[in-house]
């Protein structure tokens, strides 16, 4: 049940994707997200398509298990086209009671949609083909720059990659959990709101307790091992650009070109 | 009155790249009042297979019968079956989380909706049954040692009057008296209360002296169903699939083999002596 969680998590695969520098991907993502919010037109909107369908189709993930991490923002995407489409002045396209529906709200309501949609899918695919730790690794040297200003850009990207590792652990620590009390006839679905609440309080303490004893053995470990920080610290892995990331580089750039051709020309 | 498993199968995340098998087609009966020991090295499956037996785990193929019902009918009442066959897990940690040790084994009772009285009868009961003395009744469980804690996580399952008690390793991360405290404790339960126990351990030496039938499980699959003497025959096979018998087992089959004319089936150190002895004698 606990396990249907798909947003961040790793799909393990072989594509090309999965192979790629991070970094890229982390840049791709951004860039990919900043395009959607940058176009108005129809046009615009069948770019990003063609580009997001052409990354699914090289991600080798299976496309259903990207709509799943699509579930759990439902609630977020119907209240705002109920916005949009009520709220937005206009031209008048139907109207009944007090509401009245416009050919603007209609629009931008159908646009939201789709952005916000391609937004998930664009992001989690990032996170579908990116372990965790190489996704902070690639972080922790896109933001490297920023150590001039005394940004503590490795403790940071360490915490991160920490509370990532943590993710999976504390859930499987979760299904435990509650399989145990459950063995003990817990019941964690049926009762109202204030008796769901109550019956929290056997699954929360064993796994605050639990995730308060793993992050002391965690220091404990580390501190064993000397670990004092970024300074002069080296990489076993370090990443390096090969041949496919700038190759990724340049079709982003030709994403951007083209997104933004489309954008002047065809207003 | 037995649990019937009627060719289970359980697969775990179906239909993508995380699926894996974890059950593959297992049938067997337990009858009233046996002491069982499922054994398997670590991922053959034994630890999703006792989740199947009290409904934590629905399998994905295949039918349970307990008492001769249906535990997948839509009517079967979950919760009865749960107090019915109490499972306890591997780590007390996951389970323990009142302010106090007598608090905490009344949980259970009290999810059955059993009044205030009988409850907290039960869980008297229980904790003088596991030996928690009277002094720690009053302390929270987190401040007990690990066998210690292990006893009152056994007591909060016991609490419900299960008529099948499985335990999941329970004497993993224990010391050597640990661990035997923990086993007499089982059997003694057994002998007491006749409640029929699966014992669920990857050490066959911890079983072996115990238990009237072996289970060994090995990637999802059963592979012996048998006494004790009769499933260490096979000690060669067990090597290969990670698992080793008991040491008198392999002294014993040594010792044959340079010629002494012992039986082999030696299961504690004191039938291997009383074994050797004899032959000893009689030479």
């Amino acid at each position: 049940m606990i396990r249907d969680i798909t947003l961040g998590q790793y799909y393990p695969t072989n594509s090309i994707l999965h192979k790629m520098d991070p970094r890229v991907k982390l840049v791709g993502t951004l860039i990919f997200i900043i395009s959607l919010f940058l176009f108005d037109s129809i046009y615009g909107y069948l770019a990003a398509t063609v580009f997001l369908a052409m990354v699914i189709k090289l991600s080798k993930v299976p496309f259903s298990f990207m709509v799943k991490g699509l579930k759990a923002i439902m609630i977020l995407m119907l209240i705002t086209v109920v916005f949009n489409l009520f709220l937005t002045p206009g031209e008048t396209l139907v109207s009944f009671w007090k509401l009245t529906i416009t050919k603007e709200g209609a629009r931008t309501a159908a646009f939201m949609v789709i952005r916000l949609t391609y937004l998930i899918i664009g992001s989690s695919i990032m996170t579908l083909t990116t372990t965790p730790n190489n996704l902070t690794d690639g972080m922790e040297k896109l933001l490297n720059p920023l150590r001039v200003i005394k940004v503590p850009v490795h403790e940071v990207a360490m915490m991160m990659s920490i509370a990532l590792s943590f993710i999976p652990i504390l859930l499987e620590e979760t299904d435990k959990i509650m399989k145990a009390q459950m063995a003990r006839g817990a019941d964690f679905e049926s009762g109202n709101l204030i008796k769901k609440a109550k019956s929290l309080i056997p699954l929360l303490v064993p796994l605050f307790i639990s995730a308060f004893r793993r992050a002391n053995d965690l220091a404990m470990a580390m501190e064993a091992r000397c670990y004092r920080g970024g300074e002069g610290r080296t990489k076993m892995k370090p990443l390096i650009y090969k041949k496919r990331d700038y190759m990724a580089y340049g079709s982003l750039v030709i994403y951007l070109a083209v997104i933004i051709c489309v954008n002047i020309v065809l207003r | 009155m037995s649990i019937i498993v009627d060719h289970v199968s359980y697969v775990y995340s179906e239909g993508n790249a995380y699926e894996s098998k974890a059950l593959n087609d297992i049938s067997f009966q337990i009858e009233d009042g046996e002491f069982i020991g499922l054994i398997g090295h670590t991922g053959s499956g034994k630890s999703t297979l006792v989740q199947h037996l009290n409904g934590l785990l629905r399998a994905t193929g295949g039918s349970i019968y307990y008492n001769g019902a249906d535990i997948y009918d839509l009517d079967y009442d979950m919760k009865t079956l749960r107090s019915k066959v109490g499972l306890v897990f591997q780590y007390p940690e996951h389970q323990l989380f009142e302010v106090d040790v007598f608090q905490d084994v009344c949980f259970g009772p009290k999810n059955l909706g059993l009044t205030k009285a009988e409850t907290e009868l039960s869980a008297y009961t229980a904790l003088k049954q596991v030996g928690i003395a009277d002094e720690y009744f009053y302390q929270s469980p987190f401040d007990l040692s690990g066998g210690e804690k292990r006893k009152v996580a056994i007591a909060g399952v016991l609490a419900m009057k299960p008529e099948v008690l499985i335990l999941d390793e329970p004497t993993a991360g224990l010391d050597p008296r640990g661990r035997d405290e923990i086993l007499d404790l089982i059997a003694r339960l057994r002998e007491e209360n006749g409640m029929t126990i699966i014992l669920v351990s990857h050490s066959m030496e911890d079983v072996a002296k115990y238990v009237g039938r072996i289970m060994v499980m090995n990637h999802g699959g059963l592979v012996y169903d048998d006494t004790p003497k009769e499933v260490f025959k096979y000690y060669h096979e067990l090597e290969a699939i990670g698992l080793e018998a008991p040491q008198t087992i392999y002294i014993m089959n040594q010792l044959r083999a340079k010629g002494l004319p012992v039986r082999a089936e030696a299961l504690t150190t004191e039938e291997a002596r009383d074994e050797i002895l004899r032959v000893y004698h009689r030479a």
